[in-house]
């Protein structure tokens, strides 16, 4: 049997006109896309030669919103970036905020938020593998761990209210404190997924059909990685381990032990299995994070800065500055310090950055987000040149590219 | 990994190049320099080179518009990273309205393709040297740059909502 380098080098030249190329579009809506995104892949029988990805298809110009919203009006647009883990997002845009401000948030809210962004990445991830599943083949996997994706939400709809596009938390904390639900919830769903997680992965990742699928496809070299500006899970399966949790700690990640799962070729095979063990990992944090969150005293949930967080309604009635400051809030009138903000945090699938300049007045002068997608989705081509039709689709599907993130 | 204090940065890259970059370092711990355009690919290319600063990572590209700088009304940040020292460096490069014209760094990063062309359809930055400088998020038949501060967000004609009083 060929390799697939021999197969690049028996690919024909373009320079040949008289030998046709067929010219394949992938999308725009498209089941094994994922998204809407279209891939224009020249292909020679059914190896690709080239491929050109067009992105944009639901560009929503949040950039430029959000430089006419106050901040607070602001989440719900990082909501619909990777709506695959909202709750990262909205953390990320707190964070940024609250540097700006210069807003510092008590320990107990930064456990809160590892917990609520734990999930995040473990519902994220179980996206993700499980899909993979699907486009090599196994619906059945897909289907059973779904369940505990829709648990997940469940959890979130206890915090804040709201299921996919969460618009969790604010700046400076939290809306209200977690109830005793979500604790249950939480060590129900400690108990209750691993075991399942544990059949999938014994239903993939040793498998001889998925393992021929995934193993040596699709990868990349740690140098051409960083080149091309991948982060997160995907530049850790190319052996680097580096992750910004542990590389600038925050929201208290120092305090917490857990491990950076790393691989070591970068292929479709890689990535799927660090984040298997990354989901193990994140399992392990929100146990910390919750024994954390109950050891300290209940109640606090928020930062002492009433100039940004709401006061509480009963106060509103009652109290002069209470009434005052959630007037202000509310309408946006409270202008923010003058400066310039890079944050980042861990997202799912890279890290999502978040650049704010602020000229003092009651909205962002500038906000750009980094997309970690829109970054390393330009890597595909260079990634299945060479490869088969159904590799180029499981390649897509492993790099985890959430279009919302894409055209932001 | 360990930081890397302001002096020892700046004594480096003045041993290295002759062109009297400044570096500054904010609140946050960024180390921010602003340069003239001529020198911005010598100096991102000497950083992606040196082993000792191991400034080598493309974070994000990204265009800023001030109308009120003559002759300086287009920004155009990069955020570069040492992945080695967990340092962040910003660096800017001002350029003229009429004439947008900076140098592409598609050459140093494969990361810089996309969202020079994401800056250039947002702001009509002209990336020299881009392989393929074209509209990305937005449609190719589009005129205006939607980014810029001139360009309105809602419709101008609009009588019910009086902009000072709700948001910019």
């Amino acid at each position: 049997m060929k390799t697939n380098l021999e197969f690049l080098a028996a690919i024909k030249s373009p320079d040949k006109p008289e030998i046709p190329y067929n010219t394949l579009n992938l999308g725009p809506t498209h089941p094994a896309t994922h998204g809407i995104f279209q891939n224009v892949l020249t292909m020679d029988g059914e190896r690709i030669v080239h491929g050109e990805q067009t992105v944009g298809y639901i560009h929503r110009a949040f950039e430029k919103i959000a430089e006419r919203r106050p901040f607070y009006q602001i989440t719900p647009l990082t909501d619909r970036l990777n709506y695959c883990s909202a709750p990262i997002n909205n953390t990320g845009w707190f964070l940024t905020v609250e540097k700006l401000l210069g807003v510092q948030v008590p320990k107990r809210v930064d456990y809160m938020r590892v917990m609520v962004m734990e999930l995040a990445r473990i519902a994220d991830h179980i996206i993700c593998n499980s899909i993979l599943g699907v486009d090599t083949g196994a619906l059945t996997g897909f289907t059973y761990v779904y369940q505990w994706r829709e648990f997940i939400y469940e959890i979130y709809e206890e915090i804040c209210g709201a299921r996919l596009t969460t618009n969790m938390g604010r700046i400076g904390g939290f809306e209200r404190d977690f109830n005793a639900i979500v604790f249950e919830k939480t060590k129900k769903f400690l108990k209750e997924f691993p075991p399942v997680w544990r059949e999938f992965e014994n239903l993939l990742s040793r498998n001889r059909i998925f393992m021929d699928r995934t193993i040596d496809t699709g990868g990349l070299t740690m140098e051409r990685a960083l080149n091309y500006g991948f982060t997160g899970p995907n530049l850790r399966a190319c052996g680097l381990d580096y992750d910004l949790r542990t590389a600038e700690p925050y929201c208290s990640y120092e305090d917490f032990k857990f491990e950076i799962p790393v691989g070591t070729t970068g292929d479709t095979y890689d990535r799927f299995v660090v984040r298997n063990e990354e989901i193990w990992q994140s399992l392990s944090l929100v146990e910390q994070a919750m024994n954390k969150i109950q050891a300290l005293e209940a109640g606090v949930f928020h930062a002492d800065c009433d100039k940004y967080y709401l006061p509480p309604k009963q106060e509103v009635y009652k109290n002069m500055e209470a009434l005052i400051y959630h007037f202000k809030i509310i309408m946006g009138e409270i202008d923010a310090p003058v400066g310039e903000v890079y944050s980042a945090v861990e997202g799912a699938n890279g890290e999502l950055g978040f650049y704010l300049v602020s000229d003092g007045g009651r909205t962002p002068y500038r906000l750009h987000f980094r997309r970690p997608c829109f970054i390393y989705y330009q890597a595909f081509p260079e990634m299945v040149r060479g490869q088969l039709l159904s590799d180029a689709i499981v390649v897509m599907s492993s790099l985890n590219v959430i279009a919302g993130e894409l055209d932001a | 990994m360990e930081p890397i204090s302001l002096e020892t940065i700046q004594q480096h890259i003045d041993s290295h190049l002759s062109n009297g970059i400044q570096i500054s370092q904010d609140a946050f711990g960024v180390f921010n320099c602003e340069l003239d355009i001529k020198h911005l690919y010598q100096f991102v290319h000497f950083l992606y080179k040196d082993e000792v600063l191991a400034i080598n990572f493309l974070t994000d590209l990204c265009g800023v518009h001030y109308p009120d700088q003559k002759n300086k009304e287009i920004g155009v940040v990069y955020h570069l990273q040492s992945m080695k020292h967990q340092l962040r460096l910003r660096v800017k490069v001002f350029v003229s309205e009429n004439k947008p014209e900076v140098p592409s760094l598609t050459g140093i990063y494969g990361s810089a393709n996309w969202m020079e062309r994401e800056t250039y359809d947002f702001y009509g930055v002209q990336f020299l040297g881009h392989p393929n400088l074209k509209r990305i998020l937005n449609m190719d038949e589009m005129l205006a740059f939607p980014m810029r501060k001139e360009f309105p967000l809602e419709d101008p004609n609009r009588e019910d909502k009086i902009d000072y009083q709700f948001g910019r």
